[in-house]
């Protein structure tokens, strides 16, 4: 019976991914065969969407993991605004499940190119690997704003690009609240670094950021370790940490869930009078701030930061503006502010 | 005192690594050598070894649940959502979560023996399902509960935590039920040959569907433990952990291919590969480094445990 029917599941299986494949590859001859040259005749004058006639611009939304509460503020900000505004644009929004997925989301990217969106708004997975993809959007005369994560300059001018970065100063941020931590500590004092992923831009600025203020406050970086955006894995690397480094005065997290994981540790570890500093204020850690267990985190308006995208997109298709680099605010976030 | 011995004996190649591991983090770090140092790992640990329990059986049946780690993030999120939104007590919001969990290992295991799919693509499925659960309970934002989850894992006897000692209880019971009961030998004879334990009178079905029940159950402890712990539940909490549980069964001695299975030699997998992250850390080395070492001493500790098996 066994042997029966997982043959035939495994066909089934095989056809389906045949299918998958087939799929993909038309899509790929689409964003080929259709690219046109890079001028101001509107992409949606050809192809599926020359039969649709969409009359308002269709602005495509390429995001990171959704499973990132970060990332889904942004995507329900954006979804938000666009139900406000529905007779100035559409909007298609997308996300890939896994964070490190760039393979998923450039095939995205080229998606959204085959379906000759007027715009895409993209928060990159990688900075460098979605830069090619942004070439061939920009070939197909797709306006491309880059957010949240910057793409990498080098590999910009590499491919004689120029795409418009619209978002917030991370470092800038990560700055601020390292500032607001060596106010209430001593020159000296030991703290240690809770980074993102190692390879995420907006991570490395945070930490960059931390570094910045440690130096300036003469605080002494005793420890930098990824705890991967997680508060497990945070708990966990914090937890290694407190014992190894009894002097410790301070935590900087690189996000608020990592910020969860290190205030467990120091309530399973009985220690007090160490603070944790956070990035992101997600709703979670904001009763945490007011009960003074974490100091303070960042707030840079992840609800607007996909919103601001897609303005100057918008501003940019009706010739309102030029394209150029946009800094979106930071703010500090701390148990006075939230008063 | 013999059943001790003899555990020490059977026990012997994973008691010298982890002995290893103490031994070369206690010389290159430090204050690793610290009761501190310890009583962080048993805090760290519990989740872990719950889940491992429940892998061990399905292992030993020659199945495999990769759905652990989202399930234990669905049930925390169920944990979590209840009781930061005030909707059930802590012990109603409790009953939910392991019923949660319970309920998904029973889907697995329906599908599985009723359509006869492997187990690798069901529960992989699972995986996929139980995190989008996770998610839509949740509304995607980490739910911030507060201490009336924390009591759960606040609570000391005799020096040691609530969920370490409930953690060293499913291994001693899950250890005698594998070893001593009826259930344990019908289990392992399924994982050995399903036919000839079908013609003995064991029902493989009904086997594998109590073992995947199980699994799922004690994921969702495990999902409680965390939950309690950080007193918050992050939508996506145990990300990847199937794979660190499945790990640590592994070197512990269990067989992927059935038949052959330990949950003390799997705890012991757990404490190799905490002891061996908890040192790393310490070490503060960099994380390609980690993982370089971490994957060897999996397949390190899975071969030295061959030689010792010939």
């Amino acid at each position: 019976m066994r042997s029966l029917v997982q043959p035939r599941f495994h066909s089934a299986l095989m056809g389906l991914v045949a299918g998958l494949m087939l799929c993909g590859c038309s899509q790929h001859e689409a964003t080929e065969g259709e690219r046109t040259p890079p001028g101001p005749a509107p992409a949606s004058s050809t192809g599926i969407s020359g039969i649709m006639q969409h009359s308002r611009p269709r602005v495509a939304l390429v995001m990171k993991s959704l499973a990132n509460e970060f990332f889904k503020t942004m995507q329900d900000g954006a979804e938000a605004h666009q139900k406000l505004h529905s007779s100035d644009y559409d909007l298609v929004a997308n996300g890939i499940e896994n964070e490190t997925d760039v393979a998923r989301q450039i095939a995205l990217v080229e998606g959204m190119v085959a379906q000759h969106v007027d715009a895409i708004v993209l928060a990159p997975a990688d900075s460098k690997a979605l830069v090619p993809a942004c070439a061939k959007a920009l070939d197909a005369g797709i306006i491309v704003i880059n957010i949240d994560n910057k793409l990498d300059s080098s590999a910009l001018a590499e491919k004689r690009i120029q795409i418009p970065f619209v978002g917030p100063d991370n470092r800038k941020g990560a700055r601020l609240a390292g500032a607001f931590l060596a106010k209430r500590l001593k020159p000296g004092d030991e703290v240690a670094i809770l980074e993102g992923v190692p390879n995420a831009f907006n991570g490395i600025q945070r930490k960059l950021g931390f570094e910045d203020a440690a130096q300036a406050g003469h605080l002494r970086v005793v420890a930098a370790e990824t705890g991967k955006w997680e508060t497990r894995e945070a708990n966990r690397v914090a937890g290694s940490l407190i014992p190894q480094h009894p002097e410790l005065k301070g935590f900087l997290c690189a996000n608020d869930s990592m910020a969860l994981g290190v205030v467990a540790a120091l309530r399973e570890a009985n220690k007090v009078g160490v603070q944790v500093v956070g990035f992101d204020n997600i709703q979670a850690v904001q009763q945490l701030i007011r009960d003074g267990k974490i100091l303070c985190t960042v707030d840079q308006h992840g609800d607007q930061i996909a919103v601001n995208g897609i303005l100057a997109a918008l501003a940019i298709l009706g010739k309102k503006a030029i394209p150029a680099d946009k800094e979106t605010p930071v703010d500090l976030i701390t148990a006075q502010t939230l008063k | 005192m013999k059943d001790l011995r003899a555990l020490a004996v059977e026990y012997a190649g994973l008691i010298v690594a982890l002995a290893a591991l103490v031994g070369i983090f206690s010389f290159s770090a430090p204050h690793f050598l610290s009761g501190e140092t310890f009583a962080t790992i048993s805090n760290q640990v519990p989740s872990a070894v719950i889940a491992a329990a429940g892998m061990t059986f399905v292992l030993g049946v020659a199945e495999i649940d990769l759905s652990v780690g989202s399930v234990l993030g669905f049930a925390s999120a169920v944990l979590g959502t209840l009781m930061a939104r005030q909707l059930l007590g802590l012990a109603g919001s409790l009953a939910a979560c392991l019923a949660t969990g319970a309920v998904c290992g029973a889907l697995s295991a329906t599908i599985i023996t009723r359509w006869r799919i492997p187990s690798f693509i069901v529960t992989l499925g699972m995986l996929e399902v139980a995190r989008g659960c996770a998610h839509l309970v949740t509304g995607s934002q980490t739910q911030y509960v507060g201490s009336a989850v924390g009591a759960l894992a606040d609570t000391r006897l005799l020096g040691l935590s609530l969920p370490f000692l409930l953690a060293i209880l499913v291994v001693v019971s899950g250890q005698t039920m594998l070893s001593r009961m009826a259930f344990g030998r019908h289990l392992l004879a399924v994982g050995a040959n399903p036919e000839a334990a079908r013609l003995s009178g064991v029902d493989p079905g009904r086997v594998k569907r109590i073992v995947f029940v199980l699994s799922g159950l004690l994921a969702a402890v495990g999902g409680a433990i965390d939950t309690s712990r950080f007193q918050a539940a992050d939508p996506n909490a145990g990300m990847g952990f199937e794979l660190e549980v499945i790990a640590a069964v592994v070197i512990g001695g269990t067989s992927l291919m059935g038949g052959r299975a330990s949950v003390i030699g799997s705890f012991l997998g757990v404490l190799i590969i905490a002891v061996l992250g908890a040192g790393l850390a310490a070490l503060g080395v960099r994380d390609e480094t980690k993982r370089l070492v971490t994957g060897c001493v999996i397949v390190g500790a899975v071969i030295l445990d061959q030689y010792r098996r010939r």
